[in-house]
């Protein structure tokens, strides 16, 4: 504690002495006194974090609440308890907890918030059947080589893994591209593979562009841990929601001038949750603006092999063959949850044209290898192609069947449904039936079909679309007996709105 | 239009946050280059840097023989192959959960209690410690952490999440005890550099010492979170490899058997099953929190390292079957004591000492009596030489960083006993040598002076130097993120 010599005192003469000095001094000392109190109590932990901003601008992250629980906890861990709002989660915990039985539930949740496609994993089932008859794979003579599947193995995959999860690439894209193994990351699922991805290309406080509406996951999967801020870059629905590079340049200034760097575009193709595809122009587009700004291009294409209808999915990988850009800048996100619907095994896919974004994911990826029974047995799968060709037709055409079915079960309900080709999912405009056209309406019609028709569907606010009153509805996890009943329930909502 | 270089990538991208530069690989480099194998490359480099289980494997394999209904790959288990397949539940299966909280038990002889609910998963042990650092700490933050220690720690839990480790220093006069005055002064010092310490992090039993801590330490540790407020993360992830006494006692023992005197909100497992169970490629980490709001935290961040359904399932079915764990932990224990006493008796015989130590998959030996300079480069010099020339890739102690030059750390379970035989033959021939070349200088120095015959090389004591800790330059250490 510094010694104040009463200068004004020593100045002015006794006179001033009180008014002049000792007052100051005094409230300067209690001043000290109070500051070191108070350093000295803010390490406890029960007191609210007084930590550093965060350098994420995502509101989210914020100085969490003061309650003694989370007040313990970084402010990366208090910030999830605030998650627990969001109607993506709400939706998809009402259904978990009491999910419908067509005989034994019949008037539980029915599921349509989540993006899962049970309609052709019985083929695989079968498939394994017939085909796999040692619990590990491993070694024709029998002696099982559990060495192989329990030590240690390459952090990011088994390289003939890579190899079958090139090839299956190459045919969900049917032959128009070849992968290579070589530039492939494994990681546990496609959550942790965009999350190590962005933690390659950006720093905390940085930004991605990301055309909205887009996929709801991203806001914890990307923003949390990484401290990048996602800005959604609208697009609309008279342009059936394709994306709009002038858009995307507003955005990038916008964010320029407010002094954050953005550093890549993240896309999804196809649209996660408006199902449509990014036709080869908007590509190109996509690749100019990118490499006019010098910075990356993220395709997130979980659902390439999951398409249907007349137009043909182009993936960014065919239109950096036959074009002469620059390729170390784009990045394609993949796994086998969506096209090969083995979500709980947990496989996703970086490949990326850049050798040190490969070199330093290869390294991340440590913190989400993929289990080696699993790669064993998925290499076993994959690398029987004629199977693999088989199940993509298959299975392209009972998302064709269920789609029309229920995209036309809407229609009579008045309904209309964005244009998709791809996806687990029609993006439904119910604008019509909200009552005040903006957020707070859209969320009201949700709750609705939630709690009283008790279908849990996926609101457009939670993937940001501006536009209110369009809802993700997922019709993978239903049979086609299903579907009358959903339309049933949808329809005493709407009439009465 | 510029050309994507380096400068657009991240600092975590660019940096050297991985460790992987480190001279320390280059053990792995070597063997990487010229792998043993007793047939095809008997003179290759044998790997003594990885502390890997594969003593059980054999007991392993032949339960999932016989237990085809484990395997969603078999006829009997395929029924459940589309509802384990669809299942991604970050609380993970019911089962798994139950069957890990269950041989947490067991692996603690019943000695304390684990709550399915609390169990959550994580991608190895590697993503269980990330996680709990980003749950605990802020980027800057740091965290206290007795040395030697497993240099991956620098990794895992400082590269991504910006929080820092520093040390408590332990010394070998104490047996590398942890002490409540090293803990108090590092604390003190990290205070005093106004960095804010979130909470101390120990391997218990101890990676690379092999020890298990003694309950009078445990409970200092937990005294002093509990006073200063900060966490407590125990990586337990050895607790299953302690073949010998004094029994191991778990921290959940100690908050178990007084609640009252410590809040519980501040105390965390770390654990895996890499180490007890010998299946690292399972990749099945688990954090274990008495803290609710970490719990819910930890489960969330899981969706960035789940363990495959596939696994849980089989594991659920393994570790449920009550007498096959209790055999493998037996089993286990019995052949890892026989593998630790003829290694630890191979060394001994030609003079080679090894802390005392009744867990874990190594020794860590004194090579103090063959260091030419008693200091880091004379250490360093001596690693060089066991790599390249005796062929053998152990792990210098500095790489641990631990303050003493001179201590090694050896593997000796993830290789059969012909293997390790062969180790301890190569040991054998150069301390031999090494100790003849030095009687010869010796001789050759002395000979018109001393009074003594010429007697095979008694080991001198070496002045321990003051420990100082690595600077950040040292090529040794890992750099900083």
């Amino acid at each position: 504690m510094r010694v104040i010599v009463p200068l004004q005192a020593v100045v002015q003469g006794r006179g001033g002495l009180v008014l002049g000095s000792l007052i100051p001094c005094a409230l300067f000392y209690f001043l000290q006194l109070y500051i070191r109190r108070d350093r000295r109590s803010s390490s406890a932990s029960n007191l609210p974090e007084l930590a550093p901003m965060p350098r994420s601008l995502s509101r989210s992250l914020l100085s969490p609440r003061g309650s003694s629980g989370p007040a313990r906890l970084s402010s990366r861990g208090a910030s999830v308890a605030r998650d627990d709002d969001n109607p993506y989660y709400v939706g998809l915990k009402r259904c978990a907890e009491d999910p419908y039985h067509h005989s034994s539930n019949p008037r539980g949740f029915m599921q349509l918030g989540l993006a899962e496609n049970w309609l052709s994993l019985d083929m695989i089932r079968d498939w394994l059947v017939g085909n796999v008859k040692e619990p590990l794979l491993l070694d024709e003579e029998g002696e099982l080589s559990i060495h192989g599947l329990a030590t240690y193995q390459p952090y990011d995959g088994l390289m003939d893994l890579k190899m079958a999860v090139a090839e299956f690439m190459g045919q969900v894209m049917q032959g128009s591209v070849s992968f290579h193994p070589s530039q492939i990351v494994l990681t546990a699922g496609a959550t942790p593979a965009v999350e190590t991805l962005s933690f390659c290309l950006a720093d905390p406080g940085n930004a991605f562009l990301v055309p909205s509406p887009y996929y709801p996951g991203w806001d914890r999967d990307i923003k949390w841990r990484t401290g990048i801020e996602l800005i959604p870059v609208p697009c609309r629905s008279t342009d059936n929601f394709s994306i709009s590079i002038a858009a995307l340049e507003l955005a990038y200034n916008q964010a320029k001038k407010r002094g954050v760097k953005v550093c890549a575009v993240l896309v999804s193709n196809p649209s996660n949750p408006v199902g449509n595809l990014i036709d080869r122009e908007t590509l190109y587009d996509l690749l100019d603006f990118v490499m006019e700004k010098n910075i990356h291009l993220i395709s997130d294409e979980v659902f390439a092999g999951s398409t249907y209808g007349n137009d043909r999915f182009v993936s960014v990988a065919e239109v950096l063959d036959s074009e002469n850009f620059d390729r170390r800048r784009v990045h394609i996100i993949y796994g086998l949850s969506k096209d090969l619907c083995v979500p709980g095994f947990r496989i996703g896919v970086i490949y990326s044209y850049n050798e040190n974004v490969l070199a330093a994911a290869s390294k991340l990826a440590r913190f989400s290898s993929i289990s080696t029974p699993t790669q064993c047995l998925l290499i076993s799968i994959l690398s029987n192609t004629k199977f693999i060709t088989e199940y993509l037709k298959v299975n392209k055409e009972q998302l064709c069947d269920m789609h029309a079915l229920f995209v036309d079960g809407l229609k009579r309900l008045g309904i209309k449904c964005a244009s998709s080709s791809g996806g687990f999912y029609c993006w439904a405009d119910m604008s019509m039936f909200i009552q005040s056209y903006n957020e707070k309406g859209e969320l009201k019609l949700w709750d609705k079909l939630l709690n009283e028709a008790k279908i849990n569907v996926t609101p457009g606010s939670s993937c940001h679309c501006i536009e209110p009153g369009w809802f993700r509805c997922c019709f993978t996890t239903l049979t086609k007996q299903d579907i009358p009943i959903v339309m049933e329930r949808i329809h005493r909502i709407t009439e009465s709105n | 239009m510029g050309i994507p270089g380096d400068e657009i990538l991240s600092r975590v991208a660019t940096g050297d946050g991985h460790g992987e530069n480190t001279s320390y690989f280059d053990g792995w480099k070597a063997y990487d280059n010229d792998p043993f194998h007793p047939i095809h490359n008997p003179n290759g480099v044998i790997q003594m840097g990885l502390a890997e289980n594969q003593l059980c494997l054999d007991l392993m394999r032949d339960w999932i023989r016989k237990n085809p209904q484990a395997s969603i790959c078999t006829k009997e288990g395929v029924s459940e192959f589309e509802a384990i397949a669809n299942f991604q539940d970050y609380h993970g299966l019911p089962d798994f959960r139950k069957a890990i909280a269950k041989f947490m038990e067991k692996a603690r002889g019943g000695r304390a209690r684990f709550d399915p609910e609390r169990i959550v998963m994580s991608g190895g042990a590697t993503g269980a410690q990330e996680t709990i650092a980003f749950c605990l700490a802020n980027p800057g933050d740091a965290f206290l952490i007795p040395t030697p220690y497993y240099p991956a720690f620098d990794r895992d839990f400082r590269w991504r999440t910006g929080v820092q480790l520093l040390p408590i220093r332990c010394h070998s006069h104490d047996n590398f005890k942890i002490t409540e005055a090293e803990l108090a002064a590092a604390y003190r010092k990290a205070r005093d550099s106004k960095i804010r310490v979130k909470g101390i992090l120990i391997t218990n039993p101890s990676n690379p010492l092999g020890t298990t801590m003694d309950r009078e330490t445990l409970r200092t540790l937990v005294r002093f979170a509990n006073e200063e407020r900060i966490h407590l993360v125990c990586d337990e992830i050895f607790s299953g490899t302690v073949f010998d006494g004094p029994e191991y006692v778990s921290v959940a023992e100690i908050l178990q058997e007084d609640p009252s005197t410590c809040d519980g909100d501040l105390i965390h497992i770390v654990y895996s099953l890499s180490k007890d169970l010998g299946v690292p490629g399972f990749r099945v980490g688990i954090i274990y929190s008495f803290n609710d709001a970490v719990v819910s935290c930890a489960r969330r961040m899981s969706s960035f390292g789940l363990v495959s359904t596939q696994t849980q399932r089989l594991l659920a079915s393994m570790l449920g079957d009550d007498d096959f764990t209790t055999d493998l932990l037996a089993e286990s224990r019995r052949r890892l004591m026989h593998r630790h006493r003829t290694f630890t008796a191979g060394l001994e015989g030609v003079g080679i000492r090894c802390l005392q130590s009744n867990a874990g998959l190594f020794c860590w030996m004194s090579l103090k009596p063959l260091l030419k300079d008693a200091t880091a480069e004379g250490e360093v010099e001596l690693w060089r030489v066991i790599v390249n020339e005796v062929k053998l890739n152990i792990s210098p102690g500095s790489s641990f960083h631990c303050t003493e030059p001179g201590w090694f750390r050896a593997c000796f379970a993830n290789m059969d006993e012909e293997t390790m035989e062969t180790a301890l033959r190569r040991i054998r021939t150069f301390v031999r040598r090494a100790n003849d070349a030095a009687t010869a200088a010796k001789t050759k120095k002395r000979w018109d002076t001393s009074l003594r015959l010429s007697l095979p090389r008694r080991f001198e004591e070496m002045t321990v130097l003051t420990p100082r800790l690595m600077s950040p330059r040292s090529p040794l250490v890992q750099a900083a993120t």
